[in-house]
This record gives C-alpha cells, sequence and structure tokens, in this order.
C-alpha cells in the first residue's frame, strides 16, 4: 500500500490540480521553448533529427518501464530527462522528453491534457536542463575519470528529479492547491528519494555507454563555449521559473526541530524507506520547514552557480589567452 | 508484443468515433477547461457535467465501468490536495483526536471540488483516447498548428515504440531468468546499489542498441530518398455537421459554467 501510494506519486500532475490561468502559463513557456528546441537539433542532426530524436523518445519509453524492486513493493525506475540530456544535449532532451511526457498524457491520462505544458516543463525540461549542467559542472570541477562520470552522473540525475519535484510543488502552491510550506518538504522528501534511484540508473547507464561507446559521450565532453546560446537559456529559464514564482513563497520558520529531523531523515538514505509516509504525512501540520524550502532552493542555486560559473571560467580562458 | 499501447475500444464505428478528430481534439481542450474554470462546491453542476460526459461515454459505446476504471488513475496525487482540509480557515467540521487538526468546512470543499474536477477531466480525456487512434491524433494536431517536425517525431517515437519495449521486455526477462532467490524471498540478485546498477547497464544497452538502430534507420530512409521532408496529404474541409456535433458538448458545458457561476 505505501509502495504503492510512493511510486504513484509523480510528478505527472492531473487536470483540475492548477487552475486554468497557470496551466495556460505552462503552455506558454513550453511553446517557446519547444520552438527553440527543434531549432537548435535541427542545426545540430540536421534530417537526421526526425528518426534520431523519435527513436531515443521510444527508447525513454521503455527505458521507463526497466525497473528495479527497492522495498516494501516500491520499485524504482528513471525519468530518463538527465541521461539523455547528458548524451544528446539539452535541447535534444527537451524534444524527446516533450513527446514522451505528450504520449503518456495523451494515450494513457498520465498527467493531465490541460496541464501538459506544466508537466512538459517539470518533467523533460527542467530534469534535462539540470541534468545537463549539473554533469557538466562536475564533472568540470572532478575531471575526466570513470569515478567522475559516476558521481557526476548521480549527482545529475538525483538533481533533476529534486528541481523536477520543486517546480512541481511551486505550481501546486500558486494554483493554491496546496500551501507551499507544506507541498515543497512532501515532495521534495518524497523525490529525494525517487531521485536516488534515478541517479544510480542515470550514472551507471553512462558508465556503461563510456565503456563501450566513449565516442557518443563526445558531445558533453566539447567545451561550452560553442553552445553558449545553449547556457544563456538555460540559466534564463531557470532563472524565470524560480524569480517567477519567488512572491508566493512564504517561508515561515518555525518548524527547526523538524528540519533537523528532515535532514537526519535524508542523510540516512535508503534503508528505512517505511518512514517516509510518516515524513509525507507529518507536514499536514501547518506552518512547517519553511527553512527547508529556503535551503533546497538555495542549495540548487548554489550547485547552478557553481556548474555555470566553472564553465564560465573555462569558456574565458582560451579567448584571454 | 505484449505492449498494449492501442486501446480495445478505438476500432468502434460510433458517431463520436467517426467525428473529425480536429473536432474531437477542440472539444476535449475546451471541456476540460471549462471542468477547470468551475468554481467550488456547485456539486449540481458538477453532477450535470458528469451526467453529459456519461452520455458521451455511452455514445461512443465505452463500458462506462471500464471508463471508471482508468479514471482512478489520477487518485493518488489528490494526496497533493490533502492539505486543504486543516489549512484553509473557515467553521470546523471534525477535529481530529490526538493530532489536534480540525477539518474545516471550506477546505473540505475545496479538497472534494479538485478531485471531482481531475476525476472529471480524467474520464473526458479518455474518451478522447479511447475513440481516436494516434496516427488521427498527431494528424489532426498538425492542422491545429503543432509544428509538423514535433509530430513527425512523435510519429516516429511510436513506430518504434513497440520495437524499442520488446527489446526492453527481453532484457527484463533475461535478468529475470538470471536472477534466483529463495522460495519466498521478496530480493533478487544483490543489494539495492547492485539492482540498481543492473538495471543502469540495461538502461545503457537499450540506449546504445536504439542509438544504433536510428543511425540504421535514418541510412534506409536516406537510401530511400529521404530528404528531411515530411509529406502529408492536406487535411479535408471541416464539414458542417461535424463542427455542429462538436459544438454540442461543449455549449451544454459553457451553460452549466455560466449557470454555476451566475447562480
Amino acid at each position: 500500500m505505501i509502495g504503492s501510494i510512493l511510486s504513484a506519486l509523480p510528478l505527472h500532475i492531473p487536470d483540475g490540480f492548477l487552475t486554468a490561468p497557470v496551466a495556460l502559463i505552462g503552455w506558454l513557456f513550453v511553446l517557446l521553448l519547444i520552438g527553440w528546441a527543434l531549432r537548435q537539433t535541427r542545426e545540430q542532426l540536421g534530417e537526421r533529427q526526425v528518426p534520431l530524436m523519435g527513436i531515443l523518445a521510444a527508447f525513454i519509453f521503455a527505458a521507463q518501464m526497466l525497473n528495479f524492486p527497492v522495498a516494501g513493493g516500491t520499485s524504482g525506475h528513471m525519468l530518463g530527462g538527465a541521461l539523455s540530456a547528458i548524451v544528446l544535449g539539452p535541447w535534444a532532451a527537451v524534444l524527446i522528453m516533450t513527446c514522451v511526457v505528450a504520449v503518456q498524457a495523451l494515450l494513457f491520462q498520465d498527467g493531465g491534457l490541460l496541464v501538459l505544458g506544466w508537466n512538459i516543463l517539470n518533467m523533460g525540461v527542467l530534469t534535462a536542463f539540470t541534468g545537463y549542467f549539473v554533469y557538466q559542472g562536475a564533472r568540470k570541477m572532478l575531471g575526466n575519470t570513470r569515478r567522475a562520470i559516476l558521481i557526476a552522473g548521480f549527482v545529475g540525475g538525483w538533481l533533476s528529479v529534486m528541481v523536477g519535484a520543486i517546480a512541481t510543488a511551486v505550481e501546486l502552491a500558486v494554483s493554491r492547491t496546496s500551501p507551499l510550506g507544506v507541498a515543497l518538504p512532501a515532495m521534495a522528501a518524497v523525490h529525494s528519494l525517487i531521485g536516488i534511484g534515478e541517479g544510480l540508473i542515470t550514472a551507471a547507464a553512462l558508465a556503461f555507454i563510456a565503456q563501450t561507446r566513449p565516442d557518443l559521450l563526445r558531445f558533453s565532453a566539447r567545451p561550452p563555449a560553442t553552445r553558449s546560446a545553449g547556457w544563456v537559456w538555460g540559466g534564463l529559464l531557470i532563472a524565470l521559473v524560480v524569480t517567477l514564482f519567488s512572491p508566493w513563497a512564504s517561508p515561515s520558520p518555525d518548524g527547526l526541530e523538524r528540519v533537523a529531523e528532515d535532514q537526519g531523515f535524508l542523510a540516512k538514505g535508503l534503508d528505512p524507506l517505511y518512514q517516509i509516509l510518516p515524513d509525507y504525512t507529518v507536514p499536514l501540520v501547518k506552518s512547517e520547514a519553511g527553512a527547508t524550502i529556503l535551503a533546497g532552493v538555495v542549495g540548487v542555486l548554489l550547485v547552478f552557480g557553481i556548474a555555470y560559473g566553472v564553465a564560465w571560467l573555462r569558456r574565458a580562458r582560451p579567448s584571454s589567452s | 508484443m505484449h505492449v498494449n499501447l492501442v486501446d480495445q475500444y478505438v476500432r468502434g464505428t460510433s458517431t463520436i468515433h467517426r467525428l473529425d478528430t480536429r473536432v474531437k481534439v477542440t472539444a476535449t481542450l475546451l471541456l476540460i477547461l471549462s471542468v477547470s474554470l468551475m468554481p467550488a462546491g456547485k456539486w449540481v453542476a458538477f453532477a450535470f457535467l458528469w451526467a453529459i460526459t456519461l452520455v458521451l461515454t455511452a455514445a461512443a459505446g465505452i463500458p462506462i465501468g471500464s471508463v471508471l476504471r482508468r479514471s482512478l488513475i489520477a487518485l493518488p496525487f489528490a494526496l497533493a490536495a490533502l492539505t486543504l482540509l486543516v489549512t484553509v480557515p473557515g467553521p470546523p467540521l471534525l477535529e481530529l483526536p490526538r493530532v489536534g487538526w480540525t477539518v474545516s468546512e471550506p477546505g473540505l470543499v475545496r479538497f472534494a471540488s479538485i478531485l471531482l474536477k481531475s476525476w472529471l477531466s480524467v474520464q473526458i480525456a479518455i474518451i478522447l483516447a479511447a475513440t481516436t487512434h494516434l496516427t488521427d491524433l498527431l494528424w489532426a494536431l498538425n492542422s491545429l498548428h503543432v509544428p509538423r517536425l514535433l509530430i513527425a517525431i512523435i510519429s516516429f517515437m511510436y513506430r518504434y515504440l513497440f520495437v524499442l519495449a520488446g527489446e526492453g521486455f527481453r532484457m527484463a526477462r533475461a535478468r529475470q531468468a538470471r536472477s534466483a532467490a529463495p522460495a519466498g524471498s521478496q530480493s533478487t540478485g544483490g543489494n539495492l546499489a547492485w539492482r540498481a546498477r543492473v538495471t543502469g547497464w540495461m538502461v545503457g544497452q537499450l540506449f546504445l542498441r536504439s542509438y544504433e538502430r536510428s543511425e540504421r534507420v535514418y541510412q534506409a530512409m536516406a537510401a530511400r530518398g529521404y530528404r528531411g521532408q515530411i509529406r502529408r496529404l492536406d487535411p479535408p474541409p471541416l464539414s458542417p455537421r461535424d463542427l455542429m456535433l462538436g459544438a454540442l458538448p461543449v455549449t451544454a458545458y459553457a451553460v452549466i459554467l455560466a449557470a454555476a457561476n451566475w447562480c
């Protein structure tokens, strides 16, 4: 029961949970982004674009079916946004994930139609850009070893799910479906666990690809200077999403004990999976863990900042020498 | 092929099945939009909306039981709105013993309204999915100005979905066949990290197979003269009858929506 609720607590927002204006704003964002992604990948891939993107979208669909038992009836599987972005670049991943999320909504009602814009943003755009930039940043810091690939892949995969979950919580809060102080810690807590599966699979898949077809990972090894537009857009997008909703963030930091508990819970990691539900229901207490929100958002921004900054330094070097 | 993605009712011949797909898609989106614009707590209006979806379901020849079963898919997400029960201020309805929370009446109204909206929207979406083949759906989206390239990519995805899902299933079966466990034991294979790693390798393997397949497919296409253009027939003109049929439920929904807002 707990397991089935947990694994069914995904990022696919159904219709009805977001208000109509919020849903339409999501569509606006996504239409602009898809148009841009189509242009970017067309430049990169030319006429190979359609078969490559289409078949890799089918791959993500199939890969999401590969799962492994975690505990208590829960199973881990991956979303795939981070992996595809790391291997193929963020814009290709945006297109691939858009197709996957759209077909899930159209065929299986997995996620609503009116809120499809936000679902694409959460699960396609945000996961792709987070995974890509975090992986790039971590690789810049850690170097070119196998260990670096594993760590960078894990962190990229994990954070991509976290950012998607945080965005979902913010959207629910803006629609007044759930107060941010409740939705954010709850979504973050659950997905910090779900994200571990994503991180492990992403890392292992990357290590496998690096061993068998290292030439395919060349895309992510290319210096970012050649694709500066992608960096600017990604940074812009994230800043946009964060700042757009910051007025609604009402942190009420009177739950410090709770935060400590949360932190301990996160650090404990995998084994006590049954504790999740208590952690999910306890946030029902009204004002809650505003500090967790702040910590989460600051942490994510920090990682972005480091990734961006390091990459920027690397980009500046050749032009100065 | 083990993945059944084609809805078992898609092959029907009802009026709704034969309705112009462009009309169907537009009507579906408008219906869901009006559901999401409904004010909270107007139960009679919600009942009317539901009655109309039931009529549509019956008209499409889809068993109502199967729609209701499938409509439960959005239910777990109700957790996300559960907090409304105790966070919306208002006259207390129910004291939860021990924890000291009070369920307020407006909280309950808003929670139930969100669940109803979500449940109705899913049913409307099911009617579209159950009466329309994805190929037609994509064609309709194309003539509704969804980017042509995106449509081409999705049709490719749909075409190879079965191939790659089959590939994935075969890999999963191979893993299962090699992961022995004592009878009654839940865990197969090594610890959690090991299981995740093996799954990751499978995903990596599946990626390589997909990537290489896409190269073969592209070469085959190029050999047959593909130059990056996907050709399609022009859509036939919309028939006034289809437009009228599509406008029927939309108008009914709009009237109920207006009534719910004014009364």
